[in-house]
């Protein structure tokens, strides 16, 4: 461990050859050598470099300064300043994808945090068959989210087997797909489905690290399991529980695929059910495609994933302090 | 390597009943009990996680005698029958979609494989003025959520002229920044001492690379792998966008077509969503472990 911190690499520079401490490495002897390997490593670097540069930092710099364009797909556009932005705020479209997409990360989230732990926890005594059941857990995650969506449109259809078995109980049949909200907590309750199994995975490595000691003391003082749950389990995988909600609330603040193919492309009638990504690539694409105007709304989309990350992040810190 | 053996020892401490000693201990009797609630569970769990795919299997199976709103409805068909999938053929070319979604996942491994090795290898081992701005890029691009770059990344494929085509499809995702760190992480936790002695004894850094290295952080690599064939087969939004020609379609993108013209037809929908999902679900089934391994398997040999 030790020696990967080094490796982050302070330049010590050490006498030729290798330094008697192992944490600085330059594997430099003559100055043959030294010469070569300022170049190999950007020759190792170059395919990296290249698509990472030219197809994500690249792409991020054009897409703020066309935010300050009205740039079209086929049309270079000049610059409008901040008429974009303006134009976001009084977009009632806008408004609705922001609000879908945040609640979208208001109601998977929290449910994305505890539902994986309880079934971590489910599956983390080692008895017969359990990796079958682990394994089983997991399909969702390694289905097409497109699969995923189709298999729960038709599940939630009018005459679906949902609906069957919901009137079988005596329950009406529900519209799910029909109702804007209802399709909105549909498409939340799929990708909290989905989301499960990976979550899973990531809370079971976590509870591997519980002292088991701390389980029997508990135990010992007549702690119950829900007890031992609150004192012991949940305490120490709280920083899991952190690393999960940041990742399923930047996830879920991008949701796209679901609510596409449940509520369809421009998200149902009057765009009710859109939501912020959906909106970039409806305004965005195509040869008519408003490319200053989706470009500012990606910026949108960029600052609130991030801004979400990092307040996550900050409550955990705060807690901890 | 410690943090490696300490995992070794993590895994083999919940092989025994979660407990940290590798050593298999009889639990008391008293505790036996509970299994059988936690197998009911399992088992309700389990008809929750698999039962809607089993129900899209059976939907796909049916044939067009069987009423699909049948009540009570039932799992297993009553008339089995293969025409779906001949049916969807016919309507939409699913063969030339998975062939597609073949090619664009197979060259996604390939490229991320090679290009995150080679630059996670000098990030790791070679010392070089520029290394940390190298990692500096590689870490903010990890950080830039593809969703709010994609209409800059339409713009870049229609001026290469790679719009509507599957190697523009491949392109932004070819080699991703995560993997570069995960490659990286896995080269820096190899031991020094046999690349000492192969440069020693005048090994170039290539040959350092290949013959040293790469085989140690086969682990790393087939994770790397796995999820660059899952991550190209699963993608939908970027293929959405780029690919506006049928006959390039990939599956996913295939799939919505067929779902959008033909959504009243369910056997075939569903017989399309069979044939989306067999080969991944094939491939998690063989190779499972790696799905869940994670980091640092290979770093023991070395």
């Amino acid at each position: 461990m030790a020696r990967q911190t080094a490796l982050e690499g302070r330049r010590v520079t050490g006498p030729r050859g290798f330094p008697a401490s192992r944490t600085a490495r330059p594997f430099r002897g003559s100055r043959g050598i030294r010469r070569q390997l300022t170049v190999t490593p950007w020759l190792f670097l170059a395919p990296g470099l290249l698509i990472v540069g030219g197809f994500s930092l690249y792409p991020f710099l054009s897409t703020v300064a066309h935010s300050f364009t009205d740039a079209r797909t086929l049309t270079a556009g000049r610059f409008v300043g901040g008429a974009n932005y303006q134009e976001l705020v009084h977009d009632a479209l806008f408004w609705t994808g922001l609000r879908n997409s945040l609640l979208y990360v208001l109601g998977a989230v929290p449910l994305l945090v505890v539902l994986p732990l309880l079934l971590a926890l489910l599956v983390q005594r080692q008895i017969p068959g359990i990796a079958f059941f682990r394994a089983a857990f997991y399909t969702p995650v390694v289905a097409s989210v497109v699969v995923v969506g189709l298999v729960w449109v038709w599940l939630l259809d009018d005459r679906g087997l949902i609906n069957a078995l919901l009137e079988a109980v005596g329950f009406g049949r529900v519209g799910f797909l029909g109702d804007p909200w209802l399709l909105l907590l549909s498409a939340m309750a799929v990708t909290v489905w989905k989301g499960l199994g990976y979550y899973m995975i990531i809370y079971l490595a976590a509870l591997a690290d519980v002292p088991r000691e701390l389980h029997e003391a508990c135990a010992v003082d007549g702690a119950g399991p829900v007890r031992r749950f609150l004192t012991v389990t949940v305490p120490a995988v709280r920083s899991t529980m952190v690393l999960v909600a940041a990742l399923s609330s930047v996830n879920a603040f991008k949701v796209f695929s679901e609510v596409y193919l449940m509520a369809g492309p421009t998200g149902g009638p009057g765009g009710e059910d859109t939501t912020l990504v959906m909106l970039v690539r409806q305004v965005g694409t195509g040869l008519s495609g408003r490319v200053g105007y989706a470009s500012a709304l990606s910026v949108v989309v960029f600052v609130l994933t991030l801004g979400l990350m990092l307040l996550v992040l900050r409550a955990q810190r705060r807690e901890d302090g | 390597m410690s943090a490696v053996v300490d995992m070794r020892s993590r895994a083999e401490g919940r092989t025994g009943g979660g407990r940290r000693m590798p050593v298999r201990r009889r639990r008391p009797t008293g505790r036996r009990r509970l299994p059988t609630l936690r197998y009911l569970l399992l088992l309700a769990v389990l008809a929750l996680s698999v039962g809607p795919f089993l129900w899209q299997l059976s939907t796909s199976l049916k044939g067009p005698g069987e009423d699909l709103y049948r009540y009570p409805p039932s799992l297993v068909p009553h008339e089995v029958t293969l025409g779906n999938y001949a049916g969807v053929a016919r309507i939409i070319p699913v063969w030339d979609f998975a062939l597609n979604s073949l090619k664009v996942a197979a060259a996604n491994v390939l490229t991320n494989c090679a290009g995150a090795a080679l630059a996670g290898y000098a990030l790791a081992r070679m010392r070089f003025r520029g290394r940390r701005t190298a990692l500096l890029m590689f870490i903010t691009a990890m950080l830039v959520p593809v969703e709010s770059i994609m209409i800059a990344q339409f713009l870049t494929m229609r001026q290469l002229q790679l719009n509507n085509t599957l190697l523009g499809v491949v392109l932004p995702a070819c080699i991703g920044a995560m993997n570069v760190l995960l490659m990286r992480n896995a080269f820096a936790g190899l031991p020094y001492e046999v690349e000492e002695a192969a440069y020693v004894d005048g090994a170039t850094a290539w040959q350092r690379f290949v013959r040293i290295a790469l085989p140690s952080v086969k682990g790393t690599l087939a994770v790397v792998a796995i999820f660059a064939f899952m991550g190209a087969w699963d993608d939908f939004l970027w293929p959405l966008i780029v690919l506006s020609d049928q006959s390039k379609f990939t599956l996913t993108v295939g799939l919505n077509f067929l779902h959008g013209t033909f959504a009243d037809n369910q056997r075939l929908v569903a017989a399309g969503t069979v044939i989306a999902v067999l080969p991944l679900m094939v491939l998690f089934a063989c190779l499972q472990r790696y799905f869940f391994r994670g980091l640092g398997e290979g770093a023991v040999k070395g």
